[in-house]
């Protein structure tokens, strides 16, 4: 699995880092989604997808 | 600076109108053991239809104009994701009747906005809730439901009103804190923000504690300019005023906003997840039993109750086509959360509260694209802090009158109890 982000659209609600705390997080300066790692593990991949799912902004591509 | 019942659609009520998507009936609780609340009619069981028969349908609004109005989640999905559909109350054709005080001002908050004002005004206050600061704030909002809840202890006669004894106070001092409003005027804030949303006060009397609060907030910005603390409103003056990005005005109506928006939706949601919980002791327990259950379980609630009955709205800029139907430039939309929120096509059994639902997470009860809630993560923990601390403390806690006795707010934008007297 591969991670891409169009973070310029991010609204930076912080849902993905509520389902995937690993994965993603939040810049100090403004909160906008930064990534922990691009190419999870698979443990984190149901996660990863779920973050993708509720991004209310369509931030999180995942690449399979 | 901005009018104060101008940012979201809390502050007044809606008029009254044959609006599918206005005030519920009654009792939020359905599928319904309580037949005589349910007589006056059951807004899911309309939503369940429109769904399935016309999921894109006109309703009239009580001025007279109509909008469309959007009931699967998908469509809403699709309609609140997309930007050609705005937010800006003053363009024409946006569906504003029925859903607030009226017109907009010239400094309203960023939530009536479109990109790219939108986007730079929600930006200077992004960092302020994202999850990590706010799960640093946990151990003070704990703090704040541990002295309601003493005080409701110290109380005669093991009875309240949960709604003004917790449910309206810890917003309120959750953000006066955030905010930075001095500790000494808690009580003003407090006083002013409780009458605005009382259903008991006269018109004029609410009208009179929206200026009050205008002019208070007015001040605090300018006490603010001469001292900026360590606060929301210190770090935007600091950051953004005196760099020139905005103005006094804009400062104050992000205060404004800030306030609106998380008070009278949070304390709602306390309220009848409290009481729902109160009736129904299996969950209850379950919860007191294994506390990691409570984020899936204020998710669920989230979604059960959708407390925003009749928005979020928007606007078409453009003629765009939503399910099929042509949605023409000018032409208003009302997306129904509380149908999206039970379509079961994405939510199984979705009538049903079922605190280890997995895709619980997956409800529009905070909208959903650029606009959704701000402060999400901030009512999350409030909610997770109180219902636990409750469901401790007052294991016995059960309604202190028969449900019907309740006052639901069915006048109301925003679903609640007005009242939820109680004993333990
Ligand atoms: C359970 C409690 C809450 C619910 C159900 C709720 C719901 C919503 C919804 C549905 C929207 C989207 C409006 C739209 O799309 O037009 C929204 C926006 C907003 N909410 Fe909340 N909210 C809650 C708590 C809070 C809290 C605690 C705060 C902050 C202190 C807050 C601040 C905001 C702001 C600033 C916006 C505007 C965001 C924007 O336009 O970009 N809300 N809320
Ligand atoms: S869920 Fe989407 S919009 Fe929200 S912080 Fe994450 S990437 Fe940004």
């Amino acid at each position: 699995m591969k991670i891409t982000l169009d973070a310029d659209k991010c609204c930076a609600a912080g849902q993905c880092v509520l389902v995937a705390p690993e994965v993603f997080d939040q810049r100090d300066e403004d909160g906008v989604v930064v990534l922990l790692d691009a190419e999870p593990a698979a443990d984190q991949h149901a996660a990863v997808r779920e973050a993708a799912a509720i991004c209310p902004a369509a931030v999180i591509e995942v690449h399979e | 600076m901005t009018d104060i019942t101008d940012t979201i659609d809390t502050a007044r009520p809606p008029a009254p109108a044959p609006l599918p998507v206005q005030p519920p009936s009654g009792c939020p609780f359905d599928p319904p053991p309580l037949s005589n609340l349910l007589e006056r009619g059951d807004p899911h069981d309309e939503f369940g239809a429109l769904r399935a028969e016309e999921p894109i349908s006109k309703i009239s609004l009580p001025d007279g104009s109509w909008a469309w109005l959007a009931t699967r989640y998908a469509d809403i999905r699709a309609i609140l994701g997309d930007t050609r559909f705005s937010s800006d109350t003053t363009l024409h054709g946006y569906p504003l009747s029925g859903m607030t005080g009226g017109a907009s001002t010239e400094n309203r908050g960023f939530i009536r906005r479109d990109p790219p004002e939108h986007t730079r005004l929600r930006r200077m206050v992004t960092r302020e809730f994202m999850v990590k600061r706010v799960e640093a704030l946990r151990p003070e909002i704990q703090r704040i439901t541990d002295e309601l809840c003493d005080a409701m202890e110290r109380a005669e006669g093991r009875t309240a009103d949960l709604v003004e004894a917790l449910a309206l106070p810890v917003p309120s001092l959750v953000i006066s804190l955030l905010l930075g409003v001095p500790y000494d005027d808690h009580e003003i804030f407090q006083r002013l923000t409780g009458t605005l949303l009382s259903r008991t006060v006269t018109d004029a009397e609410r009208e009179a504690a929206r200026i009050e609060l205008r002019d208070y907030l007015d001040q605090l910005v300018t006490a603010k300019e001469a001292d900026p603390g360590d606060d929301i409103l210190g770090r935007l003056i600091i950051e953004q005023r005196q760099t020139g990005e905005i103005t006094h005005d804009e400062v104050a109506a992000f205060a404004a906003l800030l306030l609106i928006a998380g008070h009278e939706t949070t304390a709602n949601m306390i309220g009848l997840s409290a009481l729902t919980l109160m009736r129904d002791r299996a969950t209850a327990e379950q919860l007191r039993r294994d506390p990691a259950l409570i984020r899936g379980a204020v998710e669920e609630l989230l979604r059960f109750h959708s407390i925003i009955r009749n928005g979020p709205r928007r606007v078409a800029t453009v003629d765009v086509e939503i399910d099929g139907h042509l949605i023409r430039a000018g032409e208003g939309v009302v997306a129904a959360v509380p149908s999206g929120n039970r379509d079961e096509s994405v939510f199984a059994d979705a009538d049903r509260l079922d605190i280890r639902r997995p895709n619980a997470q997956h409800h529009v009860a905070f909208g959903y694209g650029i606009h959704q809630c701000l402060g999400q993560a901030l009512a999350r923990v409030e909610l997770q802090v109180v219902i636990a601390t409750l469901l401790r403390r007052f294991p016995a806690m059960r309604p202190a009158v028969p449900v019907e006795e309740i006052p639901f707010r069915t006048d109301m934008a925003i679903h609640g109890c007005h009242a939820l007297p109680v004993t333990w």
